[in-house]
């Protein structure tokens, strides 16, 4: 007997979200099928990969994550564009990391300063991303929202703690949403309604569902994302149609063997290509699990990840 | 796939003898379905019934073993096609490719780092499992030599590589009783592959141009006896291959389509020439669906991340990994040694106690129940909080074990510091690094 593949049939959409400057969007969204099951749907925005800025030089980075940027982390402006042109980053993921009051605990007037400063030196879509920190990010994000009037940028973590705040700042200054929730898709339902109740309009929403990486969590977020894309696109689950930001850099690099040296640990091999790949395939089980937005910090991670992707895509 | 037990009923003589132990046929076929009776119990089922239902209790994808011993491995068995529906069960075979055109150092490198690349996580050793020994020279002595040496060398499950049948002869007899797989029978030497297989009892992989061929030559070796097979589609690009894997998956679960109901083999050493690359392509197989992955070579930077890969992707979605909660000694600690509080997920638990042994400052790992989470996820959860954290301090016994009163907490747990404090009355809270990479440089500070 010959075997007729089983297609599954779909019965969602994710909802296609244009970000950036009005004159030169980018959308992501659009798929019509779990991920690059591009046999039996599509995938009308590839996903698209943002690359890291933060607002203050970083500490105890890994040293094979710092020399890229050796020349520019006390410029953020300098970053982005670095990310942009040398790179070729769709996006930039501007970390507020210094707001954080457990960090140096830098203001919002701070926050604004920088953002103005990226937003002004570069022209694809800027993610402004809090400290995690709730009561601060409310604080700072708003201000952020506000002083960046018009700028359209995506702003999260976006939480059940501070929805109405951020949620109103963006309707009323024109931002995106990243609204974030703890790898949880009941609570990630639950605070798209509360935005959409809000009035924030769908093509302002994204999901962030908290994200972990290899080897720390990766399989909690991995499924969640698989359950979120199976909700939204076959269990006609309206409120989950939303693309998937992934804020993934931060939580690889912060790891132990992504900062070893080979003297330390000679069996985990040479730490550029070691923190590299610890990175790239984080993302790319990320991508496979419904990711649309990947926040990555390493060029060559970048690089890496973009090819899998065409070749995922390749006909 | 499981019958139900109307269906098993039919099967069944319906006399209602009650000889299997129950009043009715139809009463064991119900305990038949609910797994709680043996069918040999009812000594009247007919063979052509027992046969039938033997074929339904077969699991969709066939578990294949190779090799022997400690090392060896199962593949196959799954049931899902997401882990979240229940688990992935049988982890992919990673494994190292071997030419008899390579020279003596590349080869000895090889099975070296097959050796050496292990790593200890969560209480599991993380390693590779197979040697593919590949004939490019197409000489069989050249062959049947590697194979031997790959064999005496190591402990490895050992894939025979070639498609010429007296070739294959030559490794299979060099492997001794170590049950290789051999790769592969294809539409030409199908014949020869499927009697040496059927002689030596070694599992035997299939290679295709496409599905429709694997599954015609599945389907002959089945009929000639063959169980024990493995699939190779023949797809070397990554998108088709992805896909491949997706069809094949789903043809046997979803279609209960049995000549593609076996475990994967999938070859990332032949899609790039990039060590990198071949990682990551590893890497998609790992979340979907291969059943052994071969790569072209093993450095740690790029094994070691596809490991972690694996190890997440196979973890047991429906109940974390655990420890016991309770107090550990670690490096001969006394009563003026340090305590440490943690919480029992065994990832937690694992890095914690590994830094506190790096640190070479003996201590007190005290391990909290918290039903298995994290520090932060627990304490989100109310489950490492100030008056369960110092209930567990209380009543484990520590207080006893030193002449000091203090204790560390995780530096992402110094909220419930205050809570603590007032619950452990006398006793001082220290909060410790957020990062367990601090904790050595913090606990050569430590003064009782
Ligand atoms: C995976 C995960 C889960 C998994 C559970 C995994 C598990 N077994 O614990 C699931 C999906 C079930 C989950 C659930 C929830 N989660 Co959760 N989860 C995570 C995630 C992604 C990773 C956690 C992890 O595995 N870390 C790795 C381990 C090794 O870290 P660790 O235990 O903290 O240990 C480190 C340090 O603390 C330190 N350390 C540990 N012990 C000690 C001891 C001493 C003395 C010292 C000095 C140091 C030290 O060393 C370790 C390595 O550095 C994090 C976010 C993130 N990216 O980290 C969120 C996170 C922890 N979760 C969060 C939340 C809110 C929840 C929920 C309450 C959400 C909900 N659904 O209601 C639930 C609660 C669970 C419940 N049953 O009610 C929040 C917590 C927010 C906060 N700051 O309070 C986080 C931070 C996500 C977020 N940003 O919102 N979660
Ligand atoms: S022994 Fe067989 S025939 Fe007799 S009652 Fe049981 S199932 Fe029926």
């Amino acid at each position: 007997m010959a075997l007729e593949i089983p297609k599954m049939s779909y019965n969602g959409v994710i909802k296609e979200i244009p970000l950036g400057k009005e004159a030169n969007p980018v959308i992501v969204g659009g798929e019509t099928s779990y991920p690059f099951y591009l046999f039996e749907g599509e995938m009308p925005h590839p996903p698209k990969i943002a690359m890291e800025v933060y607002d203050a030089p970083p500490e105890e980075w890994a040293q094979a994550a710092l020399e890229p940027f050796a020349d520019v982390i006390n410029d953020p402006a300098a970053w982005a564009q670095k990310c942009v042109s040398s790179y070729g980053a769709e996006m930039v993921a501007l970390q507020l990391a210094s707001t954080d009051p457990n960090a140096q605990d830098n203001s919002g007037e701070h926050a604004v300063e920088v953002t103005k400063k990226v937003a002004a030196a570069i022209d694809v879509p800027l993610i402004v991303l809090g400290s995690n920190n709730l009561e601060k990010d409310t604080e700072v994000l708003k201000m952020v929202a506000e002083a960046c009037a018009e700028e359209r940028l995506i702003l999260g973590p976006v939480t059940e703690g501070n929805y109405k705040a951020l949620g109103a700042a963006s309707l009323a200054y024109h931002h995106t949403i990243a609204a974030g929730t703890p790898i949880d898709i009941n609570q990630a339902k639950q605070l798209n309604i509360l935005l959409g109740n809000l009035g924030v309009p769908d093509e302002r929403i994204m999901v962030d569902p908290t994200v972990a990486s290899l080897g720390y969590g990766l399989e909690y977020c991995y499924s969640v994302m698989e359950r979120d894309r199976m909700a939204a696109l076959t269990q006609e689950d309206e409120r989950l149609q939303f693309p998937i930001v992934c804020n993934l850099a931060k939580e690889v690099w912060k790891t132990k063997e992504a900062k070893l040296t080979e003297q330390e640990a000679p069996l985990l091999g040479d730490p550029l290509k070691r923190g590299v790949l610890l990175e790239a395939m984080t993302a790319l089980l990320l991508l496979l699990a419904g990711g649309d937005i990947l926040i990555m910090r390493h060029p060559d991670a970048v690089q890496l990840v973009r090819g899998f992707m065409d070749d995922l895509m390749a006909n | 796939m499981a019958l139900t037990g109307i269906q098993i009923y039919k099967l069944l003589p319906k006399t209602n003898c009650g000889e299997c132990g129950v009043p009715t046929c139809l009463a064991f076929a119900m305990s038949l379905a609910a797994g709680k009776a043996e069918l040999a119990a009812c000594p009247y089922v007919s063979e052509e019934a027992k046969a039938e239902l033997a074929d339904a209790a077969a699991p969709p994808i066939r578990a294949v073993e190779i090799g022997t011993g400690e090392r060896k491995l199962k593949i196959g068995g799954e049931t899902v096609l997401f882990r979240h529906e229940k688990t992935f069960v049988n982890r992919p075979g990673i494994a190292v490719l071997v030419t008899d055109e390579m020279r003596d150092e590349a080869v000895g490198g090889r099975l070296e780092r097959f050796k050496t690349l292990a790593y200890e996580r969560v209480g599991l050793t993380l390693q590779a499992d197979l040697v593919a020994v590949k004939s490019a020279s197409g000489d069989a002595s050249k062959f049947g030599a590697l194979t031997a040496k790959v064999k005496d060398e190591t402990e490895a499950g050992i894939i025979l590589m070639t498609e010429d049948v007296s070739v294959m002869e030559a490794g299979r007899k060099a492997c001794g009783d170590r049950k290789p797989l051999m790769y592969a029978a294809n539409k030409e030497n199908a014949d020869g592959m499927s009697a040496l297989s059927k002689e030596h009892g070694c599992p035997l992989a299939v290679k295709g141009n496409g599905l429709d061929e694997v599954s015609e030559l599945t389907t002959k070796l089945t009929e000639e006896g063959l169980h024990d097979l493995v699939i190779d589609s023949g797809a070397r690009g990554i998108r088709k291959a992805l896909e491949d894997q997706i069809f094949i998956r789903r043809g046997a679960l979803l279609k209960k389509y049995k000549p593609l109901g076996f475990p994967t083999i999938a070859f990332p050493c032949e899609m790039t020439d990039d060590l990198m690359q071949e990682s990551l392509i590893a890497s998609m197989f790992v979340a979907k669906y291969g059943g052994i992955i071969v790569l072209s070579d093993l450095q740690g930077y790029a094994l070691f991340p596809l490991l972690l890969s694996r190890m997440d992707i196979y973890t047991d979605p429906q109940r974390p990994m655990a420890t016991s909660p309770g107090v550990y000694e670690v490096g001969g600690p006394n009563e003026d040694s340090p305590v440490l509080v943690t919480c029992n997920f065994s990832l937690t638990y694992f890095i914690v106690s590994g830094e506190v042994e790096a640190s070479r400052v003996p201590a007190w790992l005290v391990v909290v129940d918290t039903e298995g989470l994290s520090v932060l996820t627990a304490w989100a959860a109310g489950k490492f909080v100030g008056d369960l954290v110092g209930t567990s301090l209380k009543k484990c016994g520590i207080m006893d074990k030193v002449g000091h009163k203090k204790v560390i907490i995780p530096g992402y747990a110094a909220a419930i510091s205050g809570d603590l404090e007032d619950e452990l009355g006398d006793w001082e809270v220290l909060v410790g690094p957020r990062e367990s990479a601090h904790i050595p440089a913090y606990l050569k500070e430590w003064q009782p």
